[in-house]
């Protein structure tokens, strides 16, 4: 192993390994290799004198350029709603009917409205505010709580049967599980309330069903759907002669609905959502609803 | 040196030795000072610790391997902030073990899903996460809602945390399986207490859409609304507050 052998031909020493007369070259680190080592020692330094580094019991070097990069989002944010400001102050100061009139500044909702929504409405209500079983669709134009902008920006601030203290609140009641009604007496009801919008084949055999139904209703459900069953939107209480449905039009649903009864919950977007941005949605929504008319 | 290194590299025994001595050099100076630098972890005094159920429902998420997909780590970053809310801060996962930052993100973050949408959506997406994503890659998880909650051992669960430095009372330890069902089934005798133990901000409802069992989907949908809502510190932060009008 020690002993000194310089190989003959490429002049470099040997590691002293014998193979069957194969020896091993012990050659040498390219300089290449050093140099770049070398640099990479020095960048190391300057980066340690330049960013924090080195911990120093219950503290640590900060570094000449003092960076923090938690106050560097927080710049960086900060002058990004800076940036904003020009248009976000016209949107904050004029009412709706004046944005809705400038062309200029609904494009400016139209975008910022659009990433708004699929990023926090979209889940629910659907990408393009379509809706789903047990969420309502927003741009049928069929509002439960009103189709104001006011009406709008409160639901979306408040939320509905939410956390919040001024939530909209609103329930059915579960007429047959809690027993206030008779399985019978539910599929009367049923039957008239499926006859609101749409006429099933053999509405003549159940007319009288549909006819017990309707005394059913005007006793037990008025109160919120009103006599006509046109809804109410101080209550939430949803139009029934319209073909729009929340958890579905079928037999089936309108029975579940009324034996389980139905409590929907819409978060509280204050606090998640600045208020120029819930004013972009409200208008945002507006817009897509009456596209949809 | 560069003799000293030849010769150190002759024996084999003696040179992994010397790696290993070197190598744990760097562990040292970067894991070991986040003891003792008193920045790390904010000071959180409304910090509040995971309900039974809530840590039940933490512990379905790791089973599942919900952390593969879903980051629960909000980056110092415009873009982070803008679409998920104030970035994430150490004290806010100090309840956290093991911790569930991740880094992959097949799936959004979530360390600021708690309260975004209600319990029905959590219930329905679940079930099959196309009802209501139609894009989404996210497998169902169908048998959570099928599969009774089993909490049986969980004062244990509790003892163990509370070993590992999380403030459990012995109160709560004691009453870990009542907290762990009555969180789910309000207006049950079951109930009684577990607003005094943990705040009144509890979410104290069923959280399935079944209210006649604790199922695992339960447990999972209350830790879900509870992510990001332990403690307000995060919120404090003024530029934080402006971008979510708090102001």
């Amino acid at each position: 192993m020690e002993i000194e052998e310089r190989d003959k031909y490429t002049g470099h020493m040997t590691t002293g390994h014998d193979w069957n007369g194969i020896k091993e070259l012990n050659t040498g680190v390219p300089n290449a290799v050093w140099i770049f080592l070398f640099i990479s020692f020095v960048f190391s330094v300057i980066c340690w004198i330049l960013w924090p580094a080195w911990p120093l019991g219950d503290t640590y070097t900060k570094g000449l350029l003092q960076t923090d990069q938690l106050k560097r989002v927080d710049q960086v944010v900060e002058r990004a709603i800076d940036e904003r400001v020009v248009w976000t102050n016209r949107i904050t100061g004029l009412d709706y009917g004046e944005i809705q009139s400038d062309p200029g500044l609904m494009q400016i909702v139209r975008e910022n409205g659009g990433r708004l929504f699929l990023d926090n409405c979209a889940a629910c209500h659907g990408e393009k505010g379509e809706g789903g079983p047990g969420f309502p669709a927003l741009k049928d134009g069929a509002w439960l709580w009103g189709g104001t902008p006011e009406a709008i920006s409160d639901t979306i601030r408040f939320g509905i049967n939410s956390e919040h203290e001024n939530s909209r609140t609103s329930e059915m009641l579960a007429f047959g599980r809690d027993q206030m009604l008779a399985r019978g007496e539910i599929i009367k009801l049923t039957d008239y309330v499926q006859s609101l919008s749409h006429a099933s084949p053999d509405q003549e055999a159940r007319k009288d069903d549909i006819a017990s139904g309707k005394a059913l209703f005007l006793e037990n459900c008025s109160a919120c759907h009103g006599e006509n069953a046109k809804g109410n939107i101080e209550m939430g209480a949803p139009d029934l002669t319209d073909s729009h449905w929340i958890y579905g039009g079928t037999r089936e649903t309108i029975f579940k609905s009324i034996w389980n009864g139905r409590k929907g919950h819409m978060p509280s977007w204050q606090g998640r959502i600045s208020e120029v941005d819930q004013k972009i949605l409200t208008l945002y929504l507006l817009d897509i609803s009456v596209e949809e008319r | 040196m560069f003799n000293f290194h030849y010769r150190l590299e002759r024996y084999s025994i003696r040179f992994a030795i010397m790696v290993v001595i070197v190598a744990s050099i760097g562990g040292f100076v970067e894991i070991a000072p986040l003891f003792t630098i008193d920045e790390t972890v904010e000071p959180a005094p409304d910090m509040r610790v995971y309900t039974p159920l809530e840590l039940a429902g933490r512990n379905i998420y790791i089973r599942e391997g919900c952390y593969a997909c879903h980051s629960q780590m909000i980056r110092s970053l415009r873009d982070e902030v803008e679409r998920y809310g104030p970035y994430s801060l150490a004290a806010e996962s100090q309840y956290d073990h093991p911790m569930l930052w991740g880094s992959k993100r097949t799936g959004p973050d979530l360390a600021r899903i708690g309260g975004k949408y209600s319990d029905y959506w959590h219930v329905v997406h679940m079930n099959n996460p196309r009802d209501v994503v139609p894009e989404s890659v996210m497998p169902s998880y169908r048998w959570l809602g099928r599969n009774e909650l089993d909490g049986k051992d969980f004062a244990l669960h509790l003892r163990a945390q509370q070993k590992v430095g999380v403030p459990y009372t012995d109160e709560m330890v004691e009453n870990a399986i009542n907290d762990l069902l009555g969180q789910a089934k309000p207006d049950s005798d079951v109930m009684e207490g577990v607003l005094d133990r943990y705040g009144e901000a509890t979410n104290l409802r069923d959280f399935d859409g079944d209210p006649t069992r604790v199922t695992e989907l339960d447990a999972l949908i209350a830790y879900l609304q509870i992510l990001g809502r332990l403690t307000d510190v995060a919120h404090q932060n003024p530029v934080m507050k402006k971008l979510g009008g708090q102001e």
